[in-house]
C-alpha cells in the first residue's frame, strides 16, 4: 500500500526549505533510493516549489502550495500543486549557448532544465486552479539502463 | 534558515565564503553581498562554495549575475567547489563552461580564470 504525505505550505520563500526537508526525509527512508538520488529529488522539489511560489506571487494568490509525496511500489512520486495563473514549459525561451557572452544575460530559467535532468519523469499539467508538477523517482532496480 | 557570508582579502582577491543553503529565500542576501563588494570596488572575487549544503537555480542566478556585473568592470568571479552534489548543478546547466571552478582558494588565487572548470 502506498504511503502518502501531504504538506500545505504558505506560498512564501522561507517555506521552500521545509518542503525540501519533508520530501528528502521521506525519500531517505526509502531504501530503494540511493543518497545521490535523494539529493536529486530534493533539488527538483526545491525548483518546483520555487516556481509555484513565484506563480502565486504573480497571481496575487494567498492560497497555499500543496506538496504531495507518495511512496509506492517501484517509485517515489512528488506532486507540487500551485494556484497560479498556469504555466507552459514549452513557452520558456531557449538560453544562448554557454559559450555565448549573451548567456550571462540570463539569470533565470535554469530551474526547469534542472528538474528535467534530475528526475526520471516530470509532467507539467494544468489544473482548474493552476499547475501541477509531478516528479517521479523510480527505485534503483527499476532504473537499470537509465542514462 | 541560516546563510553565512564571510569576506576576507587574499592576494588582491575578495574571498566570499558561503555557508548553508542557497535557495529562493536566502539568495537575495547572497546577491546583495556580492553587489556590495562590487560597489566597494572589489572586482576580483572568489566565491568559496565549500561550506554550501544546498544550492539551487536561484543561487546559480546570483552567480551568473555577479559574473556579468564583474565582467562589466573588467573583473572576474572565480568559484571554489569540490562537492560533487554542488558541482553537478553546474554540470547539468553547462555553467562549468562559464565559471572557472577551482579545488581551493589557493588554486583560485594562483590560477585565475584561464583554466576553466576543474569539474
Amino acid at each position: 500500500m502506498a504511503e502518502i504525505i501531504e504538506l500545505e505550505i504558505p506560498a512564501r520563500a522561507e517555506f521552500v526549505a521545509l518542503a525540501r526537508l519533508v520530501v528528502s526525509a521521506m525519500a531517505a527512508s526509502d531504501s530503494n533510493l540511493g543518497d545521490e538520488r535523494v539529493d536529486d529529488l530534493k533539488l527538483a522539489v526545491s525548483e518546483a516549489c520555487t516556481n509555484a511560489i513565484e506563480a502565486h506571487d504573480a497571481a496575487g494568490s494567498a492560497e497555499r502550495v500543496v506538496v504531495r509525496c507518495k511512496a509506492g511500489s517501484g517509485a517515489l512520486e512528488v506532486c507540487v500543486e500551485d494556484r497560479g495563473q498556469g504555466f507552459d514549459p514549452a513557452q520558456l525561451p531557449d538560453h544562448p549557448p554557454v559559450t555565448d557572452p549573451d548567456r550571462l544575460k540570463f539569470e533565470r530559467g535554469l530551474g526547469i532544465p534542472l528538474i528535467k535532468a534530475l528526475v526520471d519523469e516530470v509532467e507539467f499539467s494544468p489544473t482548474d486552479r493552476g499547475t501541477s508538477v509531478r516528479l517521479v523517482m523510480r527505485h534503483i532496480a527499476d532504473t537499470a539502463g537509465r542514462g | 534558515m541560516d546563510l553565512g557570508l564571510d569576506v576576507e582579502e587574499r592576494d588582491g582577491f575578495a574571498v566570499l565564503s558561503v555557508r548553508g543553503e542557497v535557495d529562493v529565500y536566502t539568495a537575495p542576501r547572497f546577491r546583495e553581498r556580492l553587489i556590495e563588494l562590487v560597489t566597494e570596488g572589489k572586482h576580483k572575487i572568489i566565491v568559496d562554495l565549500e561550506g554550501v549544503d544546498f544550492l539551487d537555480s536561484t543561487g546559480l542566478g546570483v552567480l551568473v549575475g555577479g559574473l556579468k556585473r564583474l565582467r562589466s568592470h573588467d573583473g572576474d568571479l572565480l568559484l571554489v567547489c569540490t562537492q560533487s552534489r554542488i558541482l553537478k548543478v553546474f554540470e547539468i546547466t553547462g555553467l562549468t563552461k562559464v565559471f572557472a571552478i577551482h579545488d581551493s582558494v589557493d588554486a583560485a588565487v594562483g590560477g585565475g580564470s584561464g583554466g576553466g572548470a576543474s569539474a
